[in-house]
């Protein structure tokens, strides 16, 4: 199966040493990953999945956009 | 039936469950060594094939409420995406992972685990799909000199080149006409390696996503970022793949490739960007 994988290659010398930038790892976090659920609206009572979007975290930060939450969701 | 080990498997009130990653229940016997968010400490949550990485956080944090004023804060959404980070990096270096979006909570472990059930056909299938691969970032940057070759003139090293009987404003407005030009100039190469990147890459990936231009007070600062991509790569085609994609910027001036990874498949992890699908580069003439 992915016994293969637990042998040291290449593919697996993850950037030791190398911080990782955090912009690159929010491309991936917040458009990225399985959304098992999809978003959620926070002030919907009784969801079972906590997800929230946090893309407008990143804008508000950027001061693009005020997150979600000022918005009256 | 479902099954929770290792430490904390609890369902009260007070926690909630954080998850990481899901993997096929054969494929990651033990937890990684690895404490995630806030510390606390991973656990399996089984569900037939699958396997979610799971940690129990504290639901007044971590709930809906709390995780809101958790990430208003810059510092704390950083250390949350790296603690996030170094969970699913530990899996993915032993076993094949589909990473969850950041922030993914579950009120119980119950819940997560019906959702586990509900979805299972469609996780075994990304995760065959996903085994043995691993993700490539590929930025591509315009990066104008700051000084305008063009602009320290064919009479030599004078740094305020000024042609015979030319006044100092039309000197600088002749600069600042070729700085535009070169700037231009970069641009438009850089635009024609991004074009380039998805042909150039198809020999060597499995699928190919596309991110937006990184902007912005985050992005690096070392000029425009004109295409922002992520490709699905073999595990044994990382060293291929870094060499020819950063090859790409030899003989262009002012632009820059940058190639990142190997990462988990974050961005082929929504089942959204199949194989030969929209996302599958089709060639751009």
């Amino acid at each position: 199966m992915t016994d293969a994988l637990t042998t040291r290659d290449p593919g697996n010398e993850h950037i030791a040493g190398r911080q990782i930038v955090l912009i690159d790892l929010l491309d991936r976090l917040l458009n990225g990953g399985a959304v098992l659920a999809g978003d959620l609206v926070l002030s919907i009572a009784d969801v079972d999945l906590v997800h929230i979007n946090l893309r407008a975290v990143i804008r508000s930060v950027t001061g693009d956009e005020p997150a979600p939450w000022d918005q009256g969701l | 039936m479902t099954r929770t080990h290792g430490a904390g498997g609890t369902t009260d009130r007070n926690t909630v469950s954080y998850v990481y990653a899901v993997c096929r229940a054969g494929g990651a016997p033990e937890v990684p060594d690895v404490r995630g968010v806030d510390g606390a400490p991973l656990r399996l949550v089984t569900q037939g094939s699958l396997a979610a990485v799971t940690a129990s956080l504290p639901a007044d944090e971590f709930g809906a409420g709390g995780l809101e004023e958790w990430l208003k804060d810059l510092d704390q959404l950083e250390r949350l995406a790296r603690s996030h980070n170094e969970v699913v990096d530990a899996l993915h270096a032993r076993t094949t992972v589909l990473p969850m979006r950041l922030a993914t909570v579950y009120l119980d472990d119950a819940r997560l685990s019906r959702v586990l059930r509900e979805r299972a056909e469609g996780f075994g299938q990304l995760l065959d799909r996903l085994d043995g691969q691993v993700e490539m970032g590929v930025k591509v940057y315009a990066t104008p000199a700051a000084r305008t070759p063009a602009a320290t003139s064919a009479r030599g090293a004078e740094p305020q080149d000024t042609a015979e009987g030319e006044s100092p404003g039309r000197a600088y407005l002749r600069r600042r006409q070729a700085h535009r030009r070169h700037s231009r100039d970069v641009h438009r190469t850089a635009g024609e390696v991004a074009a380039r990147l998805p042909r150039t890459a198809a020999p060597l990936v499995r699928a190919r996503a596309v991110h937006r231009p990184q902007q912005g007070e985050l992005a690096p600062r070392i000029g425009e970022n004109v295409a922002n991509e992520a490709y699905l790569v073999a595990r044994s085609d990382v060293m291929g793949f870094r060499g020819t994609l950063e090859g790409m910027a030899d003989g262009a001036p002012g632009v820059h490739v940058e190639v990142t990874g190997p990462w988990a498949p974050y961005s082929f992890a929504d089942g959204t960007s199949a194989d030969g699908g929209a996302t599958q580069g089709a060639p751009d003439d």
